[in-house]
């Protein structure tokens, strides 16, 4: 399975994507307690393979626990993966020194999710949105003038530049943090829940903004969230991460409108739409349990003691069955890891039975 | 979960016959400020039956989770509770001393909190913190107050409830936690449960268990649940009255379906348009409300929403006079808009 069957259109020649991620794996070693029994480590991200091409916006959906934010923090270099590469507008970055790791994140940046937590709140809006252009380096003739220009472009007022983080709202203080991130005129922002602490009054102007620099620029984003309606809004293509693994990647509404891996099915089935009338007669799939943790993942399907659609696919009884899960499941879900295999128009599942579709609302 | 693959949608937006068992009238609260005390919650009216969810919306600082801690008693120095009335059954929560009260707290009218971990104390065993409410409240032996905390653990769906009834909090995961907090809350049968962003530090899929939790408790028991949140998507699959605030004001209190196909408050109407919805198109640009939320120690003078509103234009009365609660084509759909006649049904979905 290569990252780019998975990318619904063909990439015109001489063009590669900005960002390449092949089978990459990162384990956490376990904590060690005294005398205790070594742990086996844990697979946070799981054999990962993924492609972003230049301005185009990839949706990284999951639950706590899924490796989602693990994975963007590789692609940023600010952990080393395990195994697998991480090619970067064409060079594998898992193989250089920190040296050029640092040279190479000027064109990579990072949108935190806390507007609160990440600036220092002894500096200035000005130096704030400076200080990348500063320790990359950059001579006192680009700098001057660049807070202003940056300001303006993420909508802040510039004339605001020498004041501090407190006198800033959330949303402005996401501004600050995109306008830092924006300043080296990067092709790859990775954003980590850019718009979960903000107010939903405020939610609109920072995806709108972001969608407005996307235009503007053809930056490619990788944005992480958990909030599916945020995702769809935003994303051209989505991958869903469950335990450290994709389970399902595809073009934005092909994944929405017939979503064919039981995960992304029961997730957007959870989400309640603010329509009474729809939420009456929509119908919904209950997952059982809760996601488990990454040190003990599940055998063979990592997906099956939550899955409603092994459960129904065993109780037909037409395939091998095994009791696992106080249920009687399908044996290659309990045993057999499923691979993410395209089942057309540049949508793949990791599923052993993606066309048993369950009845649709 | 005990579910087949699917399962019916909960109640519709009915709300239940009958009078209401929480009423709260006039309540404000006031903080002292740098500049004179700041009203926080103002002029609050708003009631809840047995058997009934009322879904309170609000961003943070609307002012939606101070009037339900004013009106169990909780608002913490220097807040203080400066006119109204809050009754449960019939009497009166402020006016009764601090026992008094303490004793109704958990007894009749519990809450729920939005972190499952800083409800609980670490170091207690899950079974001591529900032994303890019980036996706090109640004349229960030991040994009777744990089996009812089995059977409470039994009733929120934790499973294997014998053995984890002596876990402690951190081997619980956050919807555990949640579901533990919650057979706390119910553990004294109240007759009005408030949860506060329940499910705000939970995901997706634990958010739905838990909400189908309290929904049929809710059904189970009788009591009136009142659901604080901002996701609109939640009121619309759990709720039969929904109460919008802004600016520590209620803007727009109905039934959930008036509400929500045809608000009477701009303040509602821009909410449904600035968020991204699962099932409107997705090329549609959203129509961020512009500014910022209103800060409670420097509220405009006339509506709080004026200087953020698509349909004030600048216009002198919204400037000027704070909007009293009118009602509107219903008469239980009550908008605080001086120009609420002015809002067409339009189709806030599309």
């Amino acid at each position: 399975m290569t990252a780019q069957a998975s990318h619904p259109f063909p990439l015109p020649a001489g063009q590669n994507p900005v960002l390449l991620i092949s089978n990459v794996t990162k384990t956490f070693a376990a904590r060690q307690w005294l005398l205790a029994r070594s742990q086996p480590p844990v697979r946070a991200v799981d054999d990962v393979s993924l492609e972003l091409r230049q301005g185009e916006t990839l949706g990284l959906v999951g639950e706590t626990g899924s490796g989602k934010s693990t994975l963007g923090r590789l692609v940023l270099r600010l952990i080393n993966p395990t195994s697998g590469t991480i090619r970067f507008d064409e060079t594998d970055i898992t193989k250089l020194s920190l040296a050029d790791v640092r040279r190479m994140r000027s064109r990579m940046q990072m949108v935190f999710q806390d507007p609160f937590g990440s600036l220092d709140p002894r500096m200035t809006v000005r130096s704030l949105v400076l200080e990348p252009m500063i320790v990359h380096g950059y001579p006192r003739s680009e700098i001057n003038g660049r807070a202003e220009t940056t300001m303006r472009q993420v909508g802040l007022d510039p004339q605001l530049a020498d004041r501090y983080p407190h006198e800033f709202s959330g949303g402005q203080r996401q501004r600050i943090g995109i306008a830092r991130a924006m300043v080296l005129d990067p092709k790859l922002l990775v954003l980590d829940e850019p718009v979960s602490a903000l107010d939903v009054s405020i939610q609109a102007q920072i995806l709108n903004l972001l969608r407005d620099i996307q235009r503007r620029t053809n930056i490619a984003y990788l944005f992480i969230a958990h909030d599916l309606a945020v995702v769809r809004h935003i994303s051209n293509r989505v991958a869903v991460m469950y335990l450290g693994r994709i389970v399902e990647t595809g073009p934005r509404d092909a994944l929405y409108g017939n979503p064919r891996h039981p995960y992304t099915v029961s997730l957007l089935s959870a989400v309640p739409v603010p329509d009474p009338a729809r939420e009456r007669t929509r119908k919904r799939v209950a997952l059982y349990g809760e996601i488990g943790s990454g040190n003990a993942v599940p055998s063979g399907c990592r997906f099956h003691p939550r899955c409603f659609r092994a459960r129904l696919v065993g109780a037909k009884g037409a395939v091998p069955t095994v009791t696992a899960s106080d249920a009687t499941l399908p044996a290659n879900c309990v045993h057999v890891n499923p691979e993410l295999k395209p089942i057309g128009g540049g949508h793949s599942a990791a599923c052993h039975y993606p066309d048993e579709v369950p009845a649709q609302a | 979960m005990t579910a087949t693959s699917t399962q019916a949608a909960p109640s519709p937006g009915l709300a239940p016959a009958g009078g209401p068992v929480l009423d709260i009238r006039n309540l404000s609260t006031q903080f002292p400020g740098e500049d004179g005390p700041v009203t926080v919650v103002s002029d609050v009216s708003i009631s809840v039956s047995a058997g009934e969810t009322l879904a309170v919306v609000g961003e943070s600082g609307s002012g939606k989770t101070v009037t339900f801690l004013s009106s169990l008693g909780l608002v913490a120095k220097p807040g203080r509770v400066t006119g109204g009335q809050v009754l449960l059954e019939g009497t009166d929560l402020l006016k009764l001393p601090q026992g008094e009260l303490r004793r109704l707290r958990g007894q009749r009218i519990s809450m729920v909190f939005q972190d499952p971990l800083s409800g609980l104390n670490p170091v207690f065993t899950i079974g001591d913190q529900i032994v303890e409410v019980l036996r706090a409240h109640r004349r229960m032996s030991f040994r009777s107050a744990r089996e009812e905390s089995i059977r409470l653990l039994a009733r929120v769906h934790i499973p294997d409830p014998q053995r984890r009834i002596d876990d402690y909090p951190h081997q619980f995961s956050g919807g555990m936690r949640q579901r533990a907090l919650i057979a706390m809350a119910i553990a004294l049968a109240p007759k009005v449960l408030i949860a506060d962003e329940p499910t705000t530090a939970l995901d997706v899929t634990v958010q739905a268990q838990i909400l189908e939790l309290l929904t049929e408790l809710r059904d189970d028991t009788g009591m009136a649940l009142v659901l604080i949140t901002h996701d609109l998507g939640l009121v619309a699959r759990y709720a039969h009255r929904v109460c919008v605030m802004y600016g520590g004001r209620i803007a727009e209190l109905g039934a959930l379906d008036d509400v929500f196909t045809a608000p009477r408050h701009p303040y509602t109407i821009s909410l449904f348009r600035s968020i991204p919805h699962l099932d409107t198109p997705p090329e549609a640009e959203l129509t961020p409300i512009e500014g910022q939320p209103p800060n409670p120690a420097a509220l405009p003078p006339g509506c709080a929403f004026e200087p953020r509103c698509f349909q004030a234009r600048g216009r002198n009365d919204c400037k000027t006079i704070v909007p009293p609660r009118f009602a509107t084509t219903k008469p239980a759909h009550l908008s605080a808009c001086h120009h609420w006649r002015e809002l067409g049904d339009l189709s806030i979905q599309t």
